[in-house]
């Protein structure tokens, strides 16, 4: 699947795209298909993402949403030696499937 | 240490309000990101992977407590409590608000400190010995030339745009502690017949071309020393690559002209800019210089020589073997003055991530510069502070402060006290972690004790090909890479930031994260068995070469 993330504008904070708007949550996320394009000009346009890009993902057995690379999974969730400082909520299912 | 005259806080003080508008046309949408990118890195304002990054200048690495102290007010206020000391003597802060960073930068001009120029394809700040003006085998205290040029870096039109970024040491001892030769420009101030001047080194750097500087002019006369850095960076700016990023940085240029003819050059444009006349009057140097006079040293705390009197300190408190002992003996650095020492503060616990600090910490830090440090204090490049003129009698109750702070680690020097970058846990540029290695390492030779056995060893470990974990210049450095879409460490051996400078060489296929780590001790395990009486890691690696230890590590 094809979802889209970028850094909230005022906050910098990672978010992905819900379908509706910006989450914070990367369980959130939505397949947008063909549509990434149109979304994230609309969206950057209208300031509601800063640097938004569309990275590839996978849904696992759990049912959650996780990106393909690395780099987009240490984002998902936060600094890997600050895990205090992880995105609240988003790390129910652990750290392993991070690295 | 210098403080600002009202020209230069006039000038911090604008630029705070020009980017105050800029931010605020950004947040507006009257700035697009394209737009906006170029002033906010001017203003060290990056965008990292969780958040924006906003890099702090700390000049040469030098502060006071003052100072100390709004840097851990920003930490609470607007970031998340702690920051990151780095390998420029600077401070990182990981979670920094666009809506704040105005607010931010006015709070740094408060105490005469900025952002400027700690980005951008511009003179970055300027770094020096951390023992300037303290070490005992200084020949010339380098802080009031990395002053001057600071000046006369700070907004300098003509290098605003160069081709990459470039980046100046100073030094002023034949030690080098600033990987001065790692530098675009390193300079050396020496002192010949009594007459002061400069060494100038230039086209040096790490990165993904790592480069050891060549001599280009062995004495410049202090009443032309701007004058020849501004020959330097003309040639670099008329010629300098800005073709390929990749071929940009001045490095590049002096390898594919070669040293003479680069050298050759700079001659040329040399002659030409002394009759243009742009060197400052020496009397602004003078100026400059009173503010880095010594502090009044006491001298009723030198009646006996150092080493009887730190040695009867050392045996009212434990001796040598106590925990306090070994932080005396490894964190400690020969002073000038007598009766006094310059105290290193680990920020390498075992298992912590180098180079970061709490707001509490640095709070403790401000208060001990200021009860124990005539209120100086250092950034290190190797992301650790130091307290430059600390009394030996004053050194047991320091100990116990630092050390209730978690700031007591005796490990400067050792296997322990790992540079790291950021790495993949911060850093958009990364492909790998840095800091989980330096954390397993630290961490594994702190238990078994080894670290002491082993001794002086200089691990550096890199999360991309950028180097800001100086891995070229590692006694030992690690590389993290992506392949195939996994983490993997390349290992090098044989590297030196110091005086003694040499590039790492890699010593075959990478490991996974377990294996790097059990690969360092493999490789630590040759050298103990290898080594001669005296003789450091990098000694014995230099006199049994690669091959021992690639046996061990792929036999």
């Amino acid at each position: 699947m094809k979802i889209l993330t970028g850094n909230d504008l005022r906050s910098g904070a990672v978010t992905w795209w819900n379908g509706t708007g910006w989450s914070l949550f990367v369980d959130d996320a939505v397949d947008v298909g063909d549509d990434a394009e149109e979304i994230l000009a609309r969206e950057e346009a209208a300031r509601r993402v800063n640097v938004p890009y569309a990275i590839e993902a996978t849904i696992d057995a759990g049912g959650h949403v996780r990106p393909a690379h690395i780099k987009d999974r240490v984002r998902a969730l936060g600094p890997t030696v600050r895990r205090d400082l992880a995105v609240p909520t988003a790390n129910k299912t652990g750290w392993d499937w991070v690295i | 240490m210098y403080r600002y005259d009202s020209y230069d806080q006039a000038m911090v003080d604008a630029r705070v309000e020009e980017f105050r508008d800029q931010a605020r046309r950004r947040l507006e949408g009257k700035l697009t990101e394209d737009q906006f990118k170029p002033l906010r890195l001017m203003n060290g304002l990056y965008l990292q992977l969780h958040a924006y990054m906003l890099r702090v200048a700390i000049p040469y690495g030098t502060l006071n407590a003052r100072q100390m102290e709004a840097l851990a007010d920003i930490a609470e206020k607007y970031d998340r409590g702690y920051g990151h000391f780095t390998t420029r003597q600077n401070i990182q802060y990981n979670w920094i608000k666009l809506e704040d960073a105005a607010d931010i930068l006015a709070d740094l001009a408060k105490v005469e400190m900025h952002a400027i120029q700690t980005s951008g394809n511009c003179i970055r700040n300027i770094s020096a010995d951390h023992f300037a003006g303290a070490a005992a085998d200084e020949v010339v205290d380098p802080r009031p030339y990395a002053e001057l040029m600071r000046q006369w870096s700070s907004f300098h039109p003509e290098f605003t745009y160069l081709p990459r970024k470039f980046k100046i040491a100073v030094i002023g001892s034949e030690t080098d502690r600033a990987a001065m030769r790692l530098h675009d420009i390193g300079i050396r101030i020496v002192k010949r017949d009594g007459e002061i001047g400069a060494q100038f080194y230039a086209g040096g750097g790490m990165g993904r071309t790592p480069m050891i500087a060549p001599l280009i002019r062995d004495f410049v006369p202090l009443d032309q020393l701007i004058t020849y850095a501004e020959a330097c960076l003309r040639v670099y700016n008329r010629y300098g690559r800005r073709d390929n990023k990749y071929k940009a940085r001045i490095k590049i240029l002096v390898h594919e002209l070669g040293a003479a003819e680069y050298t050759r050059q700079v001659e040329e444009e040399f002659a030409h800019m002394l009759s243009v006349g742009v060197e400052p009057p020496l009397e602004e140097l003078a100026r400059i210089a009173t503010h880095f006079a010594d502090p009044p040293f006491v001298s009723s705390k030198v009646e006996t020589p150092f080493e009887q009197r730190l040695s009867t300190m050392l045996e009212a408190n434990g001796g040598q073997g106590s925990a306090f002992g070994r932080w005396v003996r490894r964190n400690t650095h020969a002073h000038k003055a007598p009766g006094y020492v310059s105290a290193v503060i680990s920020l390498k616990p075992a298992g912590g991530i180098p180079g970061d600090a709490t707001a509490d910490q640095m709070r403790v830090v401000a208060k001990l510069a200021r009860d124990y440090s005539f209120d100086e204090l250092r950034v290190m490049h190797t992301q650790n502070l130091l307290l430059p003129h600390v009394a030996i009698a004053d050194l047991p109750t320091l100990w116990q402060a630092l050390d209730a702070a978690g700031l007591g680690s005796p490990n400067m020097d050792t296997i322990e006290d790992i540079i790291a970058c950021p790495g993949l846990d911060y850093c958009s540029l990364a492909n790998a972690r840095s800091i989980p290695l330096a954390q397993r390492i630290s961490e594994r030779f702190a238990a078994s004790g080894r670290t002491e056995v082993v001794g002086e060893l200089k691990l550096k470990i890199s999360g991309c090909i950028n180097a800001c974990g100086h891995h070229h210049a590692g006694h030992i450095g690690i590389l993290g890479v992506d392949k195939k879409g996994k983490e993997n460490f390349q290992l090098s051996l044989g590297g030196s930031e110091a005086e003694d400078v040499s590039l790492a060489k890699i010593t075959g296929p990478g490991f996974d994260e377990d294996g790097v780590v059990a690969a360092v001790e493999k490789v630590t395990d040759v050298y103990l068995a290898t080594r001669a009486e005296g003789e450091r890691f990098l000694d014995t690696y230099r006199r049994i070469g690669m091959e021992p230890f690639k046996e061990a590590l792929y036999g």
